[in-house]
């Protein structure tokens, strides 16, 4: 083979080389992902039927954790659940009808404002709305 | 003719009334008052901002006398009190403020029990026996400047009572003859609470009448500190009520939260308490090879194998977060594992090896979960590397393809 | 294989008349002299601009242009997708690369007078390249609806709405109403992917014509004849690729060891975070605006700045028109001084905004 043949060669090994560094990331990028979505501001809490009258249940809103309550009235509603004292996650406790933390027994009231015990500040609340079988819980504003 | 007779009349009229209005707001206390000097002139100066002069009240509502008369004599009558001895001071202000009739018309909710309460104190009782030193209304409120409580400025709102109090209970040679200390203005500085008030404004954090009461203020017995202690912190006190500790502290007659955190200069309380090391408070009483000092041991050690692994987590997640990979997810379920920390912290006051470990255990599978995506994360940033090395030695090796392509075509022209 | 490449080649030929075309560009020649390196930077922003369109296109699978989810999205991108934070960090750095590859390109075009005629077209496509660029960066900027995105957002249209008269519409127009909200960002998202790109297209196609059918321009004084000349294919065209792969080794260095941030996500109702500053390439003109005082002769300093730059832009773009020496294949060091100020103050002013403290 000869310095031509061989030059030519080289260069289109590299550039084909080249191209499949270049080919394989972007054919791993449209491959659907693991997790097929975005997360985003709304998102199914739970299903109606899920949720008995006066039972609560921590959902992942983004990435923190939410609080959905179905009240003694039946009554749906939602707050952050990252207490605003130290950041534990609440609980709602059903013989109260409150909202507790069970890190310093801070306390927050069904409107999501502090009761009793450390927390400085009420737990953010969030809208409910019931679309067919769905619990969505959405940011406020 | 009638038309200026009216006139004038309403002229007159007008100036009467003027001048009678003027004599109705005359106050000659203040008009003397404030020619004079030092403190004589003080009142006048400082009652400007007085509560009480908000109230439309001024020096004759207290002292007695009429201030509508310009000549001294006159004007300090039959009613006039003068400035009260300082023994009747308590009695002075309380001819109002214990009065709920009369206190109605200004504030229906206000308290009118501050006398009756400040008998039963510390303070009341050494006054009742003559001791004039003590402290009365106006050395913790001030006399004639006297502000709301919930007035920054005023001597009785939170973060200003440490100084109001430590103003006679820090002076060691006032405080001489009654054989108490005088180091608690210095060692609450210090304090968890000095820090939330004075740094974080944080207006829940005790002062010295949150725990000691104020009109009534008296040294919180042993068997009470504990209680006043809950009113805060009601979780560590169930824990610590349902724990072996309580029945034991009581049989001992030692006070229950003191024992370990002090009472003025309670300090963050740091793992080093816990466990057998020098500064744990369990070897204060525990003797070595007894059950409870193992006990005290497994439970520091449990935490810190917990702490280990969080702490081990989290430099995972920075080296990788410092690397590009994004981590924010992991990092944030790092926080509930965070979290548990803190609750196991408060469980401590149970003193329950099962409880303690069964909690850890639960926050051990959160930091196994980070810990697995702090690896992952890892290993993605030593995948890009890897990928740009190969990529680069292709990008690099066409470059010399092209390179020597170009030289030959070069050649080739000049040839 | 040979007789497989002829057939096809063949069979274009016939239905697509590629021979004149072939012919064409087998004559297609670039000078050689000492200052043909700067020659290079024309071809890398094309290679920059199709890089920018390909991620581009790549990142428009998983982006969406909504307040609820923008951030989220390349949050998304930049975790969960394959190879999602190279194809990002690529568009955002190339991006940058690409705008100091167009100052470059029209500085060295400045100064060898290459506007000179019969390339004063060439010269004005080229300026509005220019801005449709800036353009792509401003409204890029914002898509990603972090706190910078957002807050430089705010800052760059509060300016445009100072203009006297049409401000406060050209500000509404901008941003979709009268604040910075998800209907900016469907905007910017409507210019980034449809219209600057179509605009681009025909703009660049005529400034890619016009070198095409007019040639490489040749320094003033160099006489015809004693010019070197190299064929474009394969000669410079290699070189040209030469460089591409160095620019893209550059690139990914850059993308594996300073991927592009994600940020906060946007709060409308925080405050504005203190010093905040627009994308680098604007830096000249925010500074230029800090730092004039308040009122000239009773007239608002920012004011003064804005005309200023409004009307600097013209004559920048009028140049080929204005320098009467340089149409005449004369030397025209006038306008070289003038372009060397121009350089000097964006290069000072952008530095400036980043040494001087409080600015």
């Amino acid at each position: 083979m000869n310095r031509r043949k061989f030059i030519d060669f080289f260069l289109g090994g590299s550039l084909a080389g080249t191209v499949i560094v270049f080919l394989y990331p972007t054919i791993r990028y449209i491959l659907p992902t693991k997790q097929i979505e975005v997360v985003i501001k709304k998102i199914t809490a739970a299903k109606v039927a899920e949720l008995a009258p006066n039972t609560y249940k921590i959902f992942k809103f983004g990435t923190s954790p939410g609080i959905l309550i179905n009240t003694s009235d039946g009554e749906l509603r939602a707050f952050s659940a990252i207490c605003t004292h130290l950041t534990c996650t609440v609980i709602f406790e059903s013989d109260s009808g409150t909202i507790l933390c069970p890190c310093h027994n801070g306390r927050f009231d069904l409107s999501g404002n502090v009761i009793s015990g450390p927390p400085p500040d009420p737990l953010e609340s969030y809208n409910v709305e019931i679309s067919g079988e769905d619990i969505i819980v959405s940011k406020k504003g | 003719m009638r038309k200026i007779i009216n006139l004038l009349s309403i002229f007159f009229l007008a100036i009467s009334i003027f001048s009678l209005s003027l004599y109705a707001q005359k106050n000659s206390c203040v008009e003397c008052h404030q020619e004079l000097e030092d403190e004589l002139l003080a009142p006048v100066e400082a009652f400007k901002i007085d509560i009480h002069q908000q109230f439309g009240l001024s020096c004759a509502d207290c002292h007695g006398g009429n201030p509508a008369e310009e000549d001294i004599d006159l004007a300090k009558d039959k009613t006039f009190k003068g400035t009260p001895q300082r023994f009747r001071i308590p009695e002075f202000c309380a001819s109002c403020h214990s009065d709920s009739r009369y206190m109605r018309r200004f504030n229906p909710s206000i308290r009118v029990d501050q006398l009756d309460i400040y008998w039963t104190s510390k303070h009341g009782q050494l006054l009742k026996k003559g001791d004039t030193k003590v402290a009365l209304c106006t050395d913790c409120h001030a006399t004639h400047g006297i502000q709301s409580a919930t007035h920054p400025k005023s001597w009785t709102f939170p973060w200003n009572i440490p100084q109001t109090c430590s103003r006679c209970h820090s002076d060691k040679d006032y405080m001489k003859d009654y054989k108490i200390p005088t180091k608690q203005w210095d060692d609450y500085k210090e304090s968890v609470h000095a820090h939330a008030l004075f740094e974080k404004k944080d207006l829940s954090a005790p002062v010295c009448n949150d725990c000691h009461g104020n009109h009534g203020a008296t040294p919180p017995e042993i068997t009470s500190i504990a209680f006043v202690c809950r009113q805060c912190h009601p979780s560590a006190g169930e824990l610590f009520s349902q724990s072996p500790h309580k029945k034991a502290f009581d049989e001992i007659e030692l006070s229950e939260c003191e024992a370990c955190h002090g009472n003025h200069k309670i300090l963050p309380p740091s793992d080093e308490m816990l466990g057998t090391g020098e500064k744990a408070v369990c070897i204060q009483c525990h003797e070595p090879d007894s059950e409870p000092y193992q006990i005290a041991s497994r439970i520091k050690e449990k935490l810190d194998a917990f702490i280990k692994k969080i702490r081990h987590a989290e430099s995972l997640l920075e080296q990788a977060d410092r690397q590009g990979v994004e981590v924010s997810e992991p990092k944030f379920r790092l926080t509930e594992a965070n979290s548990t920390l803190i609750f196991v912290r408060n469980l401590t006051h149970s003193f329950s090896l099962m409880e303690i470990e069964e909690k850890i255990e639960e926050g051990k599978k959160v930091v196994a979960e980070v810990t697995n995506a702090g690896e992952a994360a890892l290993r993605e940033a030593k995948f890009r590397k890897t990928g740009l090395i190969i990529a680069t030695c292709f990008i690099f090796l066409l470059s010399i393809a092209l390179f020597l392509k170009i030289k030959q075509i070069d050649k080739k022209k000049s040839s | 294989m040979k007789n497989i490449l002829q057939s096809i080649y063949f069979y274009l030929d016939t239905r697509f008349k590629l021979s004149g075309l072939i012919q064409f560009a087998k004559k297609k020649k670039v000078p050689e002299h000492k200052h043909s390196f700067w020659y290079y930077f024309g071809g890398i922003c094309l290679f920059l601009f199709i890089l920018q369109v390909l991620t581009g296109i790549l990142l428009l699978l998983y982006y969406t242009p909504s307040v609820d989810s923008a951030h989220e999205s390349i949050q998304f991108i930049m975790s969960q997708v394959k190879f999602g934070w190279l194809m990002r960090s690529v568009h955002s750095w190339s991006a940058n690369i690409l705008i100091a590859a167009i100052f470059i390109h029209m500085f060295s075009s400045f100064f060898l007078k290459a506007y000179r005629s019969p390339r004063e077209l060439t010269w004005i496509t080229g300026f509005f390249l220019l801005l449709i660029f800036l353009a792509f960066g401003f409204s890029g900027y914002l898509l990603p609806w972090n706190e910078l995105s957002f807050f430089a957002t705010r800052v760059g249209t509060d300016i445009a709405g100072t203009l006297p008269l049409i401000g406060k519409h050209i500000k509404t127009f901008i941003l979709g109403g009268p604040d910075v909200t998800g209907a900016t960002i469907s905007r910017f998202f409507w210019l980034h992917i449809g219209i600057l790109p179509l605009l681009t297209v025909i703009i660049l196609g005529v400034h890619v014509l016009l070198v095409q059918i007019l040639g490489m321009s040749k320094p003033i004084g160099i006489p015809q004849n004693k010019v070197k000349e190299v064929p474009f294919f394969p000669n410079f065209i290699l070189k040209d690729s030469l460089g591409w792969m160095l620019i893209l080794a550059l690139i990914g260095v850059l993308c594996v060891f300073f991927p592009w941030e994600v940020g906060q996500k946007a709060d409308p109702f925080a405050a504005t975070p203190i010093g905040i500053k627009p994308e680098w390439y604007f830096t000249f003109m925010f500074s230029t605006l800090k730092i004039i005082p308040a009122h000239i002769f009773s007239i608002e300093g920012e004011m003064i700045a804005i005309f200023g730059f409004m009307i600097g832009g013209l004559l920048w773009m009028l140049v080929p028109f204005l320098d009467r020496k340089a149409a005449k294949e004369r030397r025209s060091p006038a306008f070289s001084f003038i372009g060397w100020i121009v350089f000097l103050y964006i290069v000072v002013m952008t530095a400036v905004t980043y040494l001087l403290p409080g600015l």
